[in-house]
Order: structure tokens, then C-alpha cells, then sequence
């Protein structure tokens, strides 16, 4: 029987792995979501109601969780027992304490000089260096099997997002 | 001719079990109950043949109340009784409400909620909404001849979870089951994409009288996907005529006029502002009451003047919706237009400006929204046909979160998150032995709370005395399919639980609901006694008649005992709504639910495998 504690790629009937075909994943969402979503229940009982509901939630948190390369390589650490540990952890790699300080520093310029430009192209800097480490995450976990690297650079791909969400507000204060 | 359809057997429901189900469009000005007949959406006119209720409610001193039209024209003689756009108070305190000063209305400042004060008592926007509902549930019953199984009543996308959860009261208080709360730019778009059949990106902007929203939505193979929503729940076409009607104050020399000129101007406001989308100036021409004139004339160009910044407010939440969605504008293929405020051309220019294409204006912007609704009610109700098998997956609009120390907000669900959903976070206490602890539950973008809505407060008692940051306490937000919020927090050592449906601060409590249910029924007593067991009643004869219909098709799930044991379930529910005891009937229900649970996962669990194995086979078929 299938139980909401299933794994998420047992879920999809995707073999589990960083490397992910994105339109099986999305297929897959749908195919499951038709059948569970609270309006397919909407006329019967209250045990199916609830039952639409608990499996939709999941479908959707499954879905959440594997499209995102950050919360997908999460995921798989999580699996294997490998918590990233993103507030407490502080054996952080001198390299990524360096590299947050530049980015920090970047952020800090670029909202000073209250310019769209400066903010676009960080905004763009980053989702390159994003990009990178999305690659570099992949070989860790399905090739080497290096779950330490990984575990670090999920916690740099954390970093960067939440960059990247403060440049979004700061765009956004911009034009208000 | 019309066709005569015939279904494939076993897909569609026989006639005689088509069930009643509405949409209703409960709007700032206007409000529409729609459905879907013959397999056609339309909306339901009232005794003179008008479709568009105007949502205006007089409260008058003989007991009577009148809703529509007839109030409308009472609003100059007696303002203080006549609520018009009501929907602006819906889970609103009065100091979220613009414009209050030049409102003729006795507000009554209540906790969570506005209240006004009228010549029948101080009434809730709740109430006075259920009156504009009540009128179209009548119209809707008389137009189909029977009682409604349910509605599906639509809401701003923008709106919170206090508006919504008002919205969803008034609905029960009008005694409608509420089988959905739908997006209202959602409805737009299941009614523009099913009669375009359009695939792609599509933006649906909906300017209605009090309240601007935008989503972004893929359309592709039977499934509508909200990307991301924004909007703006107190910015509409109020607004476009208070511009107005300051403008002629200011220009007809006019500094306090009396509650009744005020009205009297700003339904004159609105009435320019209509012809001021068809001609190019307009004359105003009015006597107030102490015998001053009004005589002016208003170019268009000048309108589109004193309105060019409420139009520009518009595209910041647009703005800010195709950033959500990693969008361009360019990336849009078409922009749906929603609300009877896009029929002004300078909102509509600035829009094609914006995303570089002209609008499409192809459908009838006051009613596209019930009919959508009523599409999806038709389908909530069960009369699915074959053709109505696309998939509906909408978005919350704004975060909700939780306080933390120094007055912080931290985020359990994002923006823009896929409903339903739910979200666990864990928190710890503070000091040492604390034993108890008081969350805070807000609603919006700012990481201050100040700055946020509050929706809740609860707390959570009976945590185990323990250094401070020992004890771990996991708290669990859902939100569910209308897009409401509850919370629950769970000390996970102890396993101590508290669980709180987000609703006191702002919706009304269910005593307070049963209590003005009664009340609309007077001296009825009986009635509302009879209505319940009714309920009750069509409740059980429904849940027999679905679980019927899945043991014909998935009792093979069953061993002989088990099929036996729902047999009986089955058996005994069925007699005890046959008697007159509509609690009996409830614990029934209630047993009854437990009994099929097992059933109902089984078949659960099958559908999902058939969607997996359905899937395996369109890969081997690549």
C-alpha cells in the first residue's frame, strides 16, 4: 500500500538520483494530482475528502521538493541520513566564508547605487555561479557519491538563493 | 436545431441525479449567480431579465430588508442604511479601509472586523454580504426549480485569509454549502481557455470595482496552472470615481457636502466615468441640497489625467507577478481582461503598452467570472462529462508565517506555494522551564509583524519544564483547497497538542453563525429545526449514493467480511436517515466515515498506480 511517508521519486516511479527527467517528473505530478486533487472529492464523503486532501499535500510537497536542483539535492542527503544543517553548521569551508563575504559586499554595493542595472547584473552573476554548482552538486551525488561536498554545496546554493531573493527585494523596493 | 447528446454509458450522471450547483461572482458592485445547463454555462437573469445584481443592501425601519436595484435608488434618500460595496469591509478592521471619511456609514470599530450600525442594529459585512447571496440563491432555486447542492463562490486572488474565511461565512450564513472558494481571475481563465481552447502563458487582469488582481497561469492539456498571483485588494473602480468625485468638489467649489449629496455625487462620478469610455467630454449637471449648482463638463483627457497613477498602481503588482513567475512580458502570449473597470481604454492602452500586444477583450468582462465559476461547480457537484477532465491548480497569495522574537515574521509557506499544502517549522522556548507558548499567526510580505495581517493568536500549553532551547515544538500550517489556513503545534517529546482553525480573530465564531441563522429564521423555529434534519439528510443520501457507486467499481478491494461490515455501515446509516433525528443522523454519518476510511485509501492507493502505470505506457509508447 502506498503511504504518505513514501519516498518522493518512489512516488513519480522516478529511479532516485540528483539527474532527473524534468517532463516524466511533471507528467507523473499531473497524472497522480488528477486523480487526488480535492476537486476531483468535491461531492463525496468527508474519509475521501480528507483523504484528497492529505495526498494532494503530499503530491504537491513531492513535486516542490524534486523540481528545485537546491531542495532535490537536499532531499537526497536527507535520505541518506546527511542533514546540511544550514543555521547550525559552522564548519564551513574557508572558500565559501570567503566567497560570502564578495557576495555580501557586492549586494551591499549594488543596493547603495539604488540602480536597477547594478542589480540586474548581480542578479545575473549569480544565477551563473548558481548554474556551476547545480553541475558540480550532480557529479557529487550521483557520481562520486561524495556526500560531505554535497552537503557543503547545498549550503552554498542555500546562500546564493537567498541572495538572490534579497536582490528581488530590493528591485522590487526600487520601483515602489 | 439543438443536437440531442447522448453520454457513454456509465460516464456521465443519468439526468434525474443532475445535481444543482452554482457559481456565483459576489462582487464589489455587482454581484452574478451563474450555472451550467444542457451542458452550457450561463447566467441566471431575475424577474425583469437583468443577470447583473447590483450588491447594494437597505436595511429599512420596518424590518424589511431590500437588496439590488431597489436599494440602489434608495441610497441618496438614506445612506446611512444603504451599504454599497461591502465587499471592502469583508475582514477588514476600519482602519484598513480607504476612504472612510467621505463614507455616510455609523462604523462600529470591532475587534478583527469592521461593523455598521443601521436602523435594523449593528450589522457585520458578513451578514450583509449573506443578504446580497441569499438573494441569488432564491433567484437560482426558482430559475432551476429545486434546491441548490452547492456553490462555488469566487474571490479576489489577492484577498487574505481573514477576507477569504468572511467570504466562505457569509456563504454558509446565506445557507449555501460552499463547495469551493475560486480565484476570481482563475474562473476568468477556465472560462476564456475552455472556450478558446488555448495552450501557453496567460495573464488574466481583473480590475473590478474595489479590488485588482493579475495571475499568471500555464494552460496546457487540460490543466489551468496558477504560476504566481498579485494584486491589490483595495484598488478598483471606487477608486477611478472618487477621483471623479473629488475633482468635481474641487472644481464646482464644494467643500463638506451633506451624506446624501456625497452619495448622489459619487453615484454621478460613476455615471461619467461609464460615458467617458464611449465619448470624448461630458457635462455634469447637479442641484445639492442647500440649493448649490454643479455645471461642469469633463474632457476625457483629463479623467485620464487625475487616473494615470491609479492605472500606474496597477502595474506594479504585474510587475511583481512576472517576476514570481522568472517572466518576461514578452513571454506572455495573451492578456485575459477581467472586470467591468477594463472598459476604460486608457486602462486597457496601458496594459497593451505594458505587455507589448492589445488585450483580449473578446469576452464579456462583467460575467466571465461567474460563468467560470459555474463550470467548476458543475464539475465539483459530479455531473462530469468526458470533456471536463482538466485539472485546476491554484496558488495562496501571500505568505503566512509565524512571530518570532523582536517582533520578526518567519515564513512557513511562501507566496505563490501550490494549494493544498502544508509546511512544518519547529521552534524552541526561550526561557528556562518555560512551559507554555503563544504564537502569532500573520498573513503578508514584510518580515516585520507590525507590518503583516494578524490572523490568529493560540497557545500551546503543558510543555515539559526544560533549559531553554531543549524542548522542540513543530509547528504545522495547512492550507487547504478554498486556499484557508489552519495551524496546529505539536510539543514532539510529550506529544501535547494544540490545533486552532484560523478564524477568531477575524471570521466569526460558529455560535455566532448559528446564532443570526436562527435569527433570519424568526419565529420559524420549526423551520430551521427542519432545515437541518434536510441537510443532514441529503448529506447521508449522498455519501450512500458515492460509496454505492465506488463498490461497483473497486469492491473487489473488499475481502467478504469487510464488504459485509460496509454493507451493514451502509444499511444502518440509510435507516436512521430515513427517521427524524437529524443528530442521530450525524453521529451516523460520522461512524460511518470512520467505517469507509480503509476503502476510500484503498481506492486511493489504486488510482495513483493506474496514473504511474498509465504513465509507464505513454513512455513505452516514445
Amino acid at each position: 500500500m502506498l503511504d504518505l511517508k513514501q519516498d518522493y521519486f518512489a512516488l513519480f516511479g522516478l529511479p532516485t538520483g540528483f539527474a532527473i527527467d524534468m517532463d516524466r517528473l511533471e507528467q507523473a505530478y499531473l497524472d497522480i494530482q488528477g486523480r487526488v486533487h480535492p476537486d476531483r472529492f468535491a461531492h463525496l464523503s468527508d474519509a475521501d475528502k480528507r483523504l484528497s486532501m492529505q495526498w494532494a499535500t503530499h503530491a504537491n510537497e513531492a513535486f516542490r521538493t524534486l523540481k528545485s536542483p537546491l531542495t532535490r539535492g537536499q532531499y537526497l542527503l536527507e535520505l541518506q541520513g546527511v542533514d546540511p544543517a544550514f543555521e547550525t553548521n559552522t564548519a564551513m569551508s574557508s572558500d565559501f566564508l570567503m566567497e560570502q563575504m564578495e557576495w555580501r559586499e557586492a549586494l551591499g554595493e549594488a543596493r547603495e547605487a539604488a540602480d536597477e542595472e547594478v542589480l540586474e547584473d548581480l542578479s545575473r552573476r549569480i544565477r551563473h555561479a548558481n548554474r556551476t554548482l547545480i553541475e558540480q552538486l550532480g557529479e557529487e551525488l550521483d557520481q562520486k557519491g561524495d556526500l560531505r561536498a554535497a552537503a557543503d554545496t547545498v549550503r552554498r546554493l542555500k546562500f546564493l538563493e537567498k541572495l538572490q531573493h534579497e536582490i528581488n527585494d530590493a528591485l522590487t523596493a526600487l520601483e515602489s | 436545431m439543438a443536437l440531442l447528446q447522448i453520454s457513454e454509458p456509465g460516464m456521465s450522471t443519468a439526468p434525474h441525479q443532475h445535481r444543482l450547483a452554482v457559481g456565483i461572482d459576489l462582487g464589489t458592485t455587482n454581484s452574478l449567480v451563474a450555472t451550467v445547463r444542457n451542458g452550457v454555462a450561463l447566467c441566471l437573469q431575475d424577474d425583469d431579465g437583468k443577470v447583473l445584481l447590483p450588491s447594494v443592501v437597505h436595511y429599512l425601519a420596518d424590518g424589511q430588508i431590500v437588496v439590488g436595484r431597489k436599494a440602489q435608488s434608495a441610497q441618496a434618500v438614506d445612506p446611512r442604511n444603504t451599504i454599497v460595496s461591502v465587499k471592502r469591509f469583508m475582514g477588514r478592521g476600519l482602519r484598513d479601509v480607504s476612504h472612510v471619511e467621505t463614507m455616510p456609514y455609523d462604523f462600529v470599530d470591532a475587534e478583527g472586523m469592521v461593523r455598521l450600525r443601521t436602523v435594523q442594529g449593528v450589522k457585520s459585512p458578513v451578514q450583509v454580504s449573506a443578504e446580497i447571496l441569499k438573494d441569488l440563491r432564491v433567484r437560482a432555486e426558482r430559475s432551476l426549480g429545486g434546491e441548490l447542492t452547492g456553490a462555488v463562490i469566487t474571490v479576489p486572488a489577492y484577498f487574505d485569509d481573514a477576507q477569504r474565511q468572511a467570504t466562505k461565512d457569509a456563504a454558509r450564513l446565506a445557507g449555501l454549502n460552499v463547495l469551493r472558494l475560486l480565484n476570481e481571475p482563475t474562473a476568468a481563465a477556465i472560462a476564456y481557455g475552455l472556450e478558446n481552447a488555448s495552450e501557453g502563458t496567460y495573464a488574466v487582469y481583473d480590475l473590478g470595482g474595489g479590488t485588482f488582481d493579475i495571475s499568471i497561469l500555464r494552460l496546457s492539456r487540460g490543466v489551468f496552472e496558477v504560476v504566481a498571483t498579485n494584486g491589490d485588494a483595495s484598488l478598483g473602480g471606487d477608486d477611478f470615481d472618487h477621483r471623479l468625485f473629488c475633482w468635481i468638489l474641487d472644481n464646482a467649489g464644494i467643500s463638506l457636502p451633506s451624506d446624501r449629496d456625497a452619495r448622489r455625487l459619487l453615484m454621478k462620478a460613476r455615471e461619467v466615468k461609464e460615458r467617458l469610455s464611449l465619448d470624448e467630454s461630458v457635462s455634469i449637471r447637479m442641484t445639492l441640497e442647500r440649493g448649490d449648482e454643479v455645471d461642469l463638463a469633463i474632457d476625457r483627457s483629463v479623467f485620464v489625467e487625475i487616473t494615470r497613477p491609479l492605472v500606474a498602481k496597477t502595474l506594479k503588482p504585474v510587475k511583481k507577478a512576472l517576476r514570481d513567475a522568472g517572466l518576461e512580458p514578452g513571454d506572455v502570449k495573451g492578456v485575459v481582461m477581467v472586470g467591468g473597470a477594463t472598459r476604460m481604454p486608457h486602462v486597457q492602452q496601458a496594459v497593451g503598452e505594458f505587455f507589448g500586444q492589445t488585450p483580449l477583450t473578446n469576452l464579456d468582462p462583467d460575467t466571465v467570472v461567474a460563468i467560470g465559476a459555474a463550470i467548476q461547480a458543475n464539475v465539483l457537484a459530479g455531473n462530469r462529462a468526458a470533456e471536463d477532465e482538466w485539472l485546476l491548480l491554484d496558488v495562496i497569495p501571500l505568505s503566512l508565517g509565524i512571530e518570532t522574537m523582536g517582533g520578526l515574521v518567519e515564513k512557513i509557506i511562501p507566496r505563490n506555494a501550490t494549494i493544498p499544502t502544508a509546511r512544518a517549522q519547529d521552534f524552541t522556548t526561550f526561557k528556562d522551564g518555560q512551559t507554555a507558548m503563544a504564537f502569532h499567526v500573520v498573513q503578508g510580505e514584510r518580515e516585520l509583524v507590525s507590518a503583516c495581517r494578524s490572523l490568529a493568536r493560540f497557545e500551546l500549553r503543558g510543555i515539559p519544564p526544560l533549559v531553554a532551547g531543549a524542548a522542540r515544538i513543530r509547528v504545522t500550517f495547512q492550507v487547504d483547497a478554498d486556499g484557508l489556513l489552519s495551524v496546529s503545534a505539536r510539543e514532539l517529546t510529550t506529544g501535547v497538542e494544540a490545533r486552532v482553525e484560523v478564524k477568531p480573530s477575524y471570521g466569526l465564531a460558529d455560535h455566532e453563525i448559528a446564532d443570526m441563522l436562527k435569527a433570519g429564521f424568526e419565529n420559524a423555529r420549526e423551520d430551521m429545526e427542519l432545515r437541518g434534519l434536510r441537510e443532514q439528510q441529503v448529506e447521508a443520501e449522498r455519501v450512500v449514493e458515492a460509496t454505492m457507486k465506488a463498490l461497483d467499481a473497486d469492491g473487489d478491494l473488499l475481502n467478504t467480511n469487510e464488504r459485509a461490515e460496509l454493507d451493514a455501515a451502509i444499511a444502518s446509516l440509510r435507516a436512521t436517515a430515513d427517521g427524524q433525528d437529524s443528530r442521530a443522523i450525524k453521529i451516523q454519518l460520522e461512524a460511518f466515515n470512520r467505517a469507509s476510511n480503509e476503502f476510500a485509501s484503498r481506492r486511493m492507493d489504486k488510482s495513483i498506480r493506474q496514473a504511474l502505470a498509465g504513465q509507464r505506457i505513454d513512455d513505452l509508447r516514445i
